[in-house]
């Protein structure tokens, strides 16, 4: 087991390497259009092939897993410190803070996750440029994604706070911000840096979701969602078989994320 | 009695934090109040304002959030700008679909789901766990709207995807509660007696997993309705997955609030049942 868990992170670091040297590996830009080549099939100059509107699609797919694959975990990042503060601080302070912290929990966990991130996001512009639309894809992903992961973190405060030792270093005359920050906060660490990693496979995923709705990263710029979109054009599963490369693209790195995350997952 | 008032009222501060929330997001939401008889050029100012103020522009929140809710509860749930049509008619039209669509979504996941974690907790040889577990670690790897996309493409119904949605968190989670479950002491000593397989599941593992699954229960409905999104809108089927899609589209902000509030109402409905019914029924507190 050990050996699949190395090869999935070596996957993975291999993934992400490719995808920050897509300006070398990716034969062109993600937008340059072959008006010539719409729909083409691989070939030694495109691998896999053109698009509809003859862009190339391993650049595509190279400029794509750089969004998809670098913004998820800058969202995880940004989920688990919103989770850390609201989770930790109501953990720590107990009380009517706590029970507060627990009622918004329970109103963001009860809010099926998509149907508040497409409410959230027919709030603020549609038609923006394509950097804006994947900024706003994740920060959204960002923002909303702490709910489960402060509920977490407000349980393990709140039983650090009731141990031996914090009861300890309150005695010796620790309190306040010193208490918090010098003992409770890295004893979270496991716990948050858990978060952290099993949030970014679902982050992924949820892009994916809102990519191939339409309500994600806006074109040109590519997204493993906004790729997987052009399987709608598609009505049968024979005769093109490159197609379907971004999907198993997706499929292999979330099951290197879940394979690579066992730990985590059981600390989480 | 003192838990299911705590329960009651928790859901009630719960219902009112969403009507807030839910409320101050349309009122907030650009566009709010503006409607397209202003781009007649022959208006004068003094009609746009009287139009404006007719929509409710000028109202202070707290005032807008008394008569947003006031109307909630006489029934009036809105009027959906981009369908023309008042929001409870499209709801009415809509629910049933995707209801038939969720609980068969919640009957296979929860069926396959439970039925092969009991085969692979209890089961000697490891074929029926690895063969599922792999068949769970896929469909978890795959989001909803790609399944919906690939049911197309294969021509297949797509009110089976919820239940393939649902289907590996229930398989796992449940899966690793029952050999949990299944290694405590007491089901080890039931096992040296000579107990069978079916009666040691039933009477002597199933009744330690049944509240955290329960729990889970609550959990997959939230999961279910969420998976109707990208389903409805992608399998074209007429639900309120496909009209709050219809509306993030067109931003009609307050057909897209009440659904997700009556969405959540029904999530919490859910958990709230499940968590009083895996309560314990004599004894101490949990």
């Amino acid at each position: 087991m050990k050996g699949v868990r190395v090869a999935a992170i070596l996957f993975l670091a291999a993934l992400v390497a490719a995808s920050l040297l897509a300006g070398f590996l990716a034969p062109v830009s993600y937008a340059h259009q072959f008006r010539d080549l719409p729909d083409a099939a691989p070939s030694h100059q495109h691998p896999l092939g053109t698009d509809d509107l003859g862009r190339d699609r391993l650049s595509r797919l190279l400029y794509g897993t750089r969004v998809s694959l670098l913004l998820a975990p800058a969202a995880a990042l940004l989920s688990s410190l919103l989770a850390a503060l609201i989770g930790g601080s109501a953990g720590f302070v107990g009380g009517w803070l706590e029970a507060a912290v627990m009622a918004a929990t329970d109103l963001f966990l009860s809010l099926p996750w998509l149907f508040l991130l497409i409410t959230v996001r027919a709030l603020l512009p549609l038609n923006v440029s394509p950097v804006t639309s994947v900024a706003i894809t994740f920060a959204l992903l960002g923002c909303l994604g702490w709910a489960a992961a402060a509920r977490v973190i407000c349980a393990n405060a709140h039983k650090l706070c009731g141990s031996d030792m914090v009861l300890l270093a309150r005695a010796t005359g620790s309190s306040g911000f010193r208490l918090l920050w010098r003992h409770i906060v890295p004893n979270l660490m496991p716990v948050l840096s858990a978060q952290f990693w099993i949030s970014i496979p679902v982050f992924i995923l949820t892009e994916a979701n809102l990519g191939v709705l339409g309500l994600g990263v806006a074109e040109p710029l590519p997204s493993w969602g906004s790729l997987l979109r052009e399987l709608e054009s598609f009505s049968t599963f024979s005769g093109q078989p490159w197609h379907f490369v971004p999907l198993a693209l997706l499929i292999l790195a979330v099951s290197c994320f879940h394979l690579a995350l066992q730990k985590q997952e059981a600390w989480a | 009695m003192r838990k299911v008032c705590k329960y009651v009222s928790r859901f009630l501060l719960v219902v009112g934090l969403g009507g807030i929330l839910g409320a101050s997001l349309v009122r907030l939401a650009p566009g709010y109040g503006v409607d397209e008889e202003e781009l007649d050029s022959r208006l004068s100012q003094e009609s746009i304002q009287a139009i404006r103020q007719a929509q409710g522009a000028d109202e202070s929140l707290p005032s807008y959030f008394f008569h947003y809710l006031n109307k909630l509860l006489h029934g009036d749930l809105g009027y959906s700008r981009r369908l023309h049509q008042p929001v409870g008619q499209l709801l009415t039209a809509r629910l049933p679909e995707t209801l038939k669509s969720v609980g068969l979504g919640l009957a296979i996941g929860w069926t396959f789901g439970l039925g092969l974690a009991m085969v692979a907790a209890m089961s000697p040889s490891g074929f029926a766990d690895l063969g599922a577990s792999l068949l769970a670690s896929i469909l978890l790897c795959l989001p909803a709207a790609v399944l919906a996309l690939l049911f197309v493409i294969a021509q297949a119904p797509g009110q089976l995807i919820i239940g393939l949605v649902v289907f590996p968190k229930v398989f796992l989670y449940a899966r690793n509660l029952l050999a949990e479950s299944a290694g405590l002491p007491h089901v080890l000593t039931a096992r040296a007696k000579g107990l069978g397989n079916l009666r040691i599941l039933l009477w002597h593992v199933l009744p330690v997993a049944a509240p955290q699954l329960l729990a889970l229960a609550g959990v997959s409905v939230s999961l279910a309705f969420a998976a109707a999104i990208p389903v409805e809108a992608l399998c074209d089927l007429p639900g309120i997955g496909q009209l709050a899609w219809q509306a993030a589209l067109g931003r009609d902000m307050e057909t897209l609030v009440v659904l997700t509030m009556i969405v959540t109402l029904v999530t919490l409905l859910a958990n709230t049942a499940a968590e009083l019914a895996g309560r314990p029924t004599h004894g101490g507190e949990r």
